[in-house]
C-alpha cells in the first residue's frame, strides 16, 4: 500500500518500548482471566481458560522480544505523521458515535462527513456539512426504506421519511 | 455425475437472472474498489456482510467472489495510469505498466493487464473447479489434527513468513487472537473476557474489526502524510488494441502467470502478493530482452497480473474445500458464509451442491463481465481516479460506518470502530501488517475448536497432534516457514522477504 518516508530517526526506540508494554499488559490480562475462568478440562485436558493462558503467554514473549529489538534496533524512519487531520477525523467519528441515538443517522453521519473532508483538507464546513447530510440521508433512504437494514432515525429521518 | 455434469448443472444456477444481476453488482463494486486506492475487496466484502443478511445466500455469495475478482481486475488500471498500486496485489504491475503509460503505451498495458486477467481467471477457474472434488476426498480423511495442523501452517504464512519482521506479524496476529477469544466459547459455553458487557458477549464482529482496521485506519494514515503531492493520472494516449508483437509477447506470461499464481492461491501461503512478484521475476529471466525491464515491459504486466487472478481463484480452493481462508478477502467471505450458517467444506459439495457448483460456474462468466467492464470501458473507471482524496476518503467513511451501525446501532459497536481505528493507524504508522489480524480473529476460534476436538479425541495425549503422517508433515512444514525467513533474515536476506510483504487483500 502507500508508503510515504519522510527521515525522522529517533535515536532509542521508544515505540518499541510502548508497544512491549501494551502487550505485556494484554498478556497479564488474557492470564489472570484465564486463570480466572472456572477450568474443566473434560477429556480434553484443557478447557475454556487454556487458549486465554495460550495466547497471554505468547503476547508475553512478544513483549519481551519488543525489549530486546528496542535495546538493539534504532528506530527505523517512519513517516512523521501530521495530527491535525488526523484529530478532526476521530472527533467526527466521536460525534456520530454521540450523536447517532439522540440524533439520528443523517445528522450524525453528516458530521462525521465533513470532519472527515475537513481533515483531508476541504474545511469549508457551509458546504460539505449540507452535501454530507443529502449524502446521508441517501443513503438512508436506500438502505433503510429499500434494503430493510435499520439505521437508527432521528428527528430528519421522521419529517422526511415518516413514522 | 463428473465434475463436467456439476459444472454445468452449475452454468443452469448461473444463468438464473437474479444471480447474474448479482454477479455484475459484484463485478461492477470490485472493479470500482479495485481502481480507488484506499479501498480494496477485503473492506468491501466485509461492508457488504450485514447489508447482505437478508438476501440470497447464493447471490450474496456470487457477489463477494465477484467483488474479489474485480478487485484484481481494477487495481491494475489504478497501476498502470496512476503509479499507486489500487490494491496490494497490484505492486508489480505499476512497475512495468507506470513506466509503458508515460511511455504513450498505457492503452496496450491495460488490455494485456485485462485480456491476461481474463485468460487466468478463465484457466484458473476451470482448474479449481476440477481440482476441489480430489480436495474434498481428501479432506474426508482429515481430522481435527490435521485441520490444526493446517491452521497453523496458514498462521504461519500469513503472519511471520513474509514481511519484513517475523515479529511484528506474530504481534498482529496474537492481537487478532487475542481479540478472537472475547466473547462465549463455542465449545463450552463460558463467557471470556466480556467483563461483564453483554455487547462483548457477541465477541469482536469481523465486520467491525475489518472495517476500523482497513478503512478508518487508512483513512487517518493517508490523512496523517498530509498533501504529499498529487499523483500524476497517465492519459490513456493512441490505441487500446495490442499489435501482433504485443499479442506474441503476452500469451506466454499468461500462461506462466496462470501456473505459477494458482497453486501459490491454492496453498495456504499468504496472499497474491507472492504470486505476482515470481511471475515477475520468472519473465524476466526468460525475456528476450531483459533490458526492457524497468523500462516497461508488456512481459511485466501480462504475467504479473495474470497471476494475480489465479491465486484469487487459487485462494477459493483451500476456502470451498477445507473452509480455510488464506488472505483476508477470504477470511472475511467465510465469515459470510458463516452468516448464512453455511460451513465451507467437504460437506458443503454435498449438501449445497447448487450453491459451491453456481458460484464456480458463476466465476467463469463473472471473468466474461470483468473483461467488457474493463476494456471497452476503461475511461470510466479513470474518472474514479479523479475523484479528490476530502471527498473520496469522506464516502469512505460514511459507508464504512454504515456497515456497523446497520449491524448493531450501539456506542459500543461504535466505540470498538474507534478503537481498533486508531490502532490500525498506529499499526500502519509503524508498519505492522493488518491482514495478520482478521485472519486471527477469524481462525482463532476454528483454531482453538480443533485443538480441543483433537485432544478430546485423544483423552488430553498431545502426542496426538503429530500422530498422523499428514499432520505432521504440515507441522512441519510450518515450523519451517517460520524459521528459514528467521535465518534468512539473520543472514542479511530479508529484502527479498519484506519485498513480498501481505498487505491488504
Amino acid at each position: 500500500m502507500s508508503e510515504f518516508y519522510t527521515a525522522t530517526k529517533r535515536r532509542p526506540n521508544g515505540a518499541a518500548f510502548v508497544v512491549a508494554g501494551a502487550l505485556a499488559a494484554l498478556g497479564a490480562l488474557l492470564i489472570w482471566q484465564g486463570f480466572a475462568i472456572p477450568d474443566k478440562g473434560g477429556y480434553a485436558g484443557i478447557g475454556s481458560g487454556a487458549l486465554p493462558k495460550f495466547v497471554g503467554y505468547g503476547l508475553l514473549v512478544l513483549a519481551a522480544l519488543h525489549v530486546v529489538s528496542g535495546l538493539r534496533d534504532a528506530a527505523p524512519a517512519m513517516a512523521r505523521p501530521h495530527w491535525t487531520p488526523v484529530l478532526w477525523i476521530l472527533v467526527g467519528l466521536a460525534l456520530q458515535l454521540i450523536l447517532l441515538k439522540p440524533l439520528g443517522f443523517a445528522i450524525g453521519s453528516a458530521l462525521l462527513f465533513a470532519c472527515t473532508a475537513a481533515g483531508f483538507g476541504k474545511t469549508k464546513l457551509v458546504l460539505t456539512v449540507p452535501i454530507g447530510l443529502a449524502l446521508s440521508l441517501l443513503i438512508y433512504g436506500v438502505f433503510d426504506q429499500l434494503l430493510r437494514l435499520k439505521l437508527p432515525a432521528g428527528v430528519l429521518e421522521h419529517l422526511i421519511f415518516g413514522g | 455425475m463428473t465434475t463436467f455434469d456439476f459444472l454445468l448443472h452449475g452454468l443452469s444456477v448461473a444463468m438464473d437472472p437474479m444471480i447474474l444481476f448479482y454477479a455484475l453488482i459484484g463485478v461492477t463494486l470490485g472493479t470500482a474498489v479495485g481502481v480507488l486506492p484506499g479501498i480494496g475487496p477485503a473492506l468491501t466484502v466485509a461492508l457488504l456482510l450485514p447489508v447482505t443478511y437478508g438476501l440470497d445466500p447464493a447471490g450474496s455469495l456470487i457477489m463477494f467472489a465477484g467483488i474479489y475478482y474485480g478487485g484484481m481486475y481494477g487495481g491494475s488500471t489504478t497501476s498502470i495510469l496512476l503509479n499507486t498500486p489500487g490494491e496490494s496485489a497490484s505492486i508489480v504491475t505499476a512497475l512495468e505498466g507506470n513506466k509503458m503509460a508515460r511511455a504513450g503505451r498505457g492503452g496496450p498495458a491495460l488490455a494485456t493487464a485485462a485480456i491476461g486477467s481474463f485468460v487466468a481467471g478463465l484457466l484458473a477457474t476451470l482448474a479449481l473447479a476440477f481440482l476441489a472434488p480430489y480436495v474434498v476426498k481428501l479432506a474426508l480423511v482429515f481430522g481435527p489434527r490435521e485441520y490444526f495442523a493446517l491452521m497453523m501452517l496458514a498462521f504461519v504464512t500469513v503472519s511471520a513468513a513474509f514481511g519484513d519482521s517475523a515479529m511484528k506479524g506474530l504481534t498482529s496476529l496474537f492481537v487478532g487472537l487475542a481479540l478472537a477469544l472475547v466473547g462465549i466459547d463455542q465449545l463450552t459455553g463460558q463467557a471470556r473476557l466480556s467483563f461483564g458487557v453483554p455487547e462483548l458477549l457477541d465477541g469482536v464482529e469481523v465486520t467491525t474489526l475489518a472495517v476500523a482496521l482497513f478503512a478508518i485506519g487508512e483513512a487517518l494514515f493517508v490523512a496523517s502524510q498530509g498533501n504529499t503531492g498529487v499523483d500524476k493520472i497517465e492519459a490513456v494516449k493512441g490505441s487500446v488494441w495490442m499489435t501482433r508483437s504485443d499479442w506474441a509477447r503476452s500469451w506466454k506470461p499468461w500462461l506462466r502467470g496462470t501456473l505459477i499464481g494458482f497453486p501459490i492461491g491454492a496453498m495456504p501461503a499468504g496472499g497474491a502478493e507472492i504470486g505476482t512478484l515470481l511471475s515477475y521475476a520468472t519473465e524476466r529471466r526468460l525475456s528476450k530482452n531483459p533490458e526492457e525491464f524497468g523500462h516497461g515491459a508488456i512481459e511485466g504486466v501480462a504475467g504479473p497480473e495474470a497471476a494475480n487472478n489465479a491465486s484469487a481463484a487459487g485462494t477459493l480452493v483451500p476456502l470451498l474445500t477445507l473452509g480455510l481462508p488464506t488472505s483476508a478477502t477470504a477470511a472475511i467471505m467465510l465469515a459470510g458464509f458463516q452468516q448464512f450458517g453455511l460451513q465451507p467444506g467437504p460437506l458443503l459439495f454435498a449438501t449445497s451442491p447448487d450453491l459451491v457448483w453456481g458460484l464456480i460456474a458463476s466465476l467463469l462468466i463473472a471473468n466474461v463481465m470483468l473483461l467488457v467492464l474493463n476494456l471497452p470501458l476503461v475511461g470510466l473507471w479513470v474518472k474514479l481516479l479523479t475523484i479528490p482524496r476530502h471527498w473520496l476518503y469522506a464516502g469512505i467513511l460514511l459507508f464504512a460506518t454504515l456497515g456497523t451501525i446497520g449491524m448493531n446501532p450501539s456506542p459500543v459497536e461504535l466505540g470498538m470502530l474507534l478503537i481498533f481505528g486508531i490502532m490500525g493507524f498506529m499499526m500502519r504508522l509503524y508498519g505492522y501488517p493488518i491482514a495478520p489480524v482478521v485472519v486471527g480473529l477469524i481462525l482463532g476460534p476454528m483454531a482453538e475448536q480443533q485443538l480441543r476436538r483433537a485432544l478430546a479425541i485423544s483423552q488430553g495425549d498431545w502426542t496426538t497432534l503429530v500422530a498422523t503422517p499428514v499432520s505432521a508433515g504440515i507441522l512441519l512444514v510450518a515450523t519451517l516457514a517460520l524459521v528459514v525467513p528467521l535465518i534468512m533474515r539473520m543472514r542479511g536476506q530479508g529484502a527479498v522477504l519484506s519485498q513480498i510483504a501481505s498487505d491488504e487483500d
